[in-house]
């Protein structure tokens, strides 16, 4: 059978590659692009751990022929970090707040929650709404609240100081004593 | 791991470049837009096309066009804009709750409405693999002469799972069918037949090419209400949607659809009679939802008690009419009978 070019622009580079036209996005990016970090869960569109994002939206590429992906520009999980390998604001939050077990969603919801965080830019989005925005995205571990609450709380960091201060200021010294109390409590231990 | 079975990619560019390759091609052929659906049955060889015909690329069907004679819809819309679409928001609440209640997020980014509407009927004894379905002796809807929903069954019974399908209905939307030789438009209602094989009118080499929603829709009331073990991600088990209009307290065009039980939604008949003068109070949804329970007869076509399918008729009825009030979903005491 034969092979079709596929252009896109994976993780801020242009890749081109030559697959079979009945090979997944997710087995190009795993296997031709050697990019493991995205999972196969259920193969099936109901697990969310293959997420990645499709020119901006997150999508399963386990359901997804390469061939469809030419000319898109896509992120996987590998891309969420920061130049150089450090960890970005939201993979941070999830180390911090344990919102990752045994990891195998990890990757999915990373990028379904990168997706919800630059589509509300500038606000913390309420608990619902990071609820339904993972809704795709089944994990067995945490009991989702973990990653709930780090998802918001990466969202509060990328807020702008100002906007942070703001919305803040009524319990400002409060909430200031309050985390010093907590940085003591835990050099404590 | 389940692997795509071979076949060719075609990806026209143009209405017309794929409406040439199904004139020539149409019974080899599988269109696939989003492929939310399409990928998991050619994984489970429900589907074994010599060519994936990809329609995403036809950028002419991906548009929403708000005018006076009502709102048109390209097919190619993903399920996530339309849901978002300020228009669609404003005008038919119920279709972006429809949309917004499709699956996950992941698959309303790649899922359309024009694949929504041609979604496959789904059954227990179909969506399963080609091992388990050759272990059971395949069934009538594909490679096999038996059905196992209903013994002795000539018919196929399998469910009808679009969300969008019953608010379209309700909203009289109609679609618009093109081939290379003709174009026709239908009502969304008569789109489906009651055959869970194909339980559409579409023939060979024929594409839903819009979807128009008349402008007589729009200040209409509605709900839509849908049944499914989780918060996302599931097809229906049940699906009710309801819409009408409303002049000084009294409700007209009323239109009750029921699906995910059979093949073809279900339009519940009699409203009129029901809606003793167009008054929807609570003894006029009692009487509604006990009628829609009353035409409603659900087979164990997918793996949820059929009892317990019917014995949610009623409340689900109540519940879309609630919703399209503006009313909480349950009165202050809900009578649940099966």
């Amino acid at each position: 059978m034969s092979r079709i070019a596929v252009t896109f622009t994976l993780n801020g580079a242009r890749r081109r590659v030559r697959v079979a036209p009945m090979k997944r996005l997710l087995d190009v990016l795993r296997e031709d692009c050697a990019l493991t970090g995205t999972k196969e869960g259920c193969g099936e569109g109901e697990c969310g751990a293959c997420t990645v994002l499709i020119d901006g939206r997150a999508a399963n590429s386990c359901l997804i022929p390469a061939v469809h992906a030419d000319g898109a520009t896509l992120v996987t999980v590998e891309g969420l970090a920061r130049r150089g390998g450090a960890l970005s604001a939201l993979q941070q939050a999830f180390v911090t707040m344990g919102g990752a077990q045994c990891g195998i969603c990890t990757p999915g919801i990373l990028v379904s929650a990168q997706e919800l965080l630059l589509r509300s830019r500038g606000r913390v989005p309420g608990d619902a709404e990071v609820r339904e925005a993972l809704a795709g995205n089944l994990c067995r571990c945490t009991g989702y609240q973990k990653i709930v609450d780090a998802v918001r709380a990466a969202a509060r960091e990328a807020m702008p100081a100002r906007a942070r201060a703001a919305r803040r200021a009524p319990k400002a010294r409060a909430t200031a004593k309050a985390r010093r109390t907590a940085k003591r409590a835990r050099r404590a231990r | 791991m389940l692997t795509l079975p071979r076949f060719e990619w075609v990806e026209p560019r143009t209405l017309d470049q794929l409406l040439d390759h199904l004139a020539a091609h149409a019974a080899e052929s599988l269109m696939v837009a989003g492929g939310t659906d399409a990928v998991p049955n050619l994984k489970h060889r429900l589907h074994e096309p010599r060519y994936l015909v990809h329609i995403g690329r036809v950028e002419e069907l991906r548009f929403v066009r708000d005018e006076a004679d009502g709102l048109h819809v390209g097919p190619l819309v993903t399920l996530a804009d339309l849901a978002r679409h300020p228009v669609v928001r404003r005008d038919f609440a119920t279709l972006t709750r429809a949309a917004s209640l499709v699956a996950g997020p992941q698959l309303r980014n790649m899922g359309t409405i024009g694949g929504n509407l041609c979604l496959d009927t789904r059954c227990t004894y179909y969506n399963q693999t080609f091992f388990w379905r050759e272990a059971l002796g395949f069934c009538l809807k594909k490679d096999g002469a038996v059905c196992h929903v209903v013994p002795q069954g000539k018919r196929c019974v399998a469910a009808h799972s679009s969300d969008t399908a019953p608010v379209l209905i309700t909203l009289d939307a109609e679609v618009e069918i093109r081939s290379r030789a003709a174009r026709r438009t239908v009502p969304v209602e008569s789109f489906f037949v009651a055959d869970g094989i194909h339980n559409n009118v579409l023939a060979p080499g024929e594409v839903v090419t819009r979807v128009f929603v008349p402008a007589r829709a729009r200040a209409r009331i509605g709900g839509y209400q849908k049944l499914r073990p989780r918060g996302a991600i599931d097809f229906p088990m049940l699906s009710v949607a309801f819409a009408a209009s409303r002049r000084d307290g009294h409700v007209a065009d009323a239109r009750l659809v029921v699906s995910a039980l059979a093949a073809k939604p279900r339009s519940v008949t009699g409203l009129d009679a029901l809606l003793a003068d167009g008054v929807l109070d609570d003894a006029a949804i009692e009487r509604i939802a006990q009628a829609a329970a009353k035409q409603c007869r659900p087979v164990i076509n997918i793996p949820y008690d059929e009892d317990y399918r019917h014995a949610m008729v009623p409340v689900f009825v109540r519940r879309a009419l609630r919703e399209a009030l503006g009313l909480p979903p349950r009165a202050a005491r809900e009578v649940v009978t099966a």
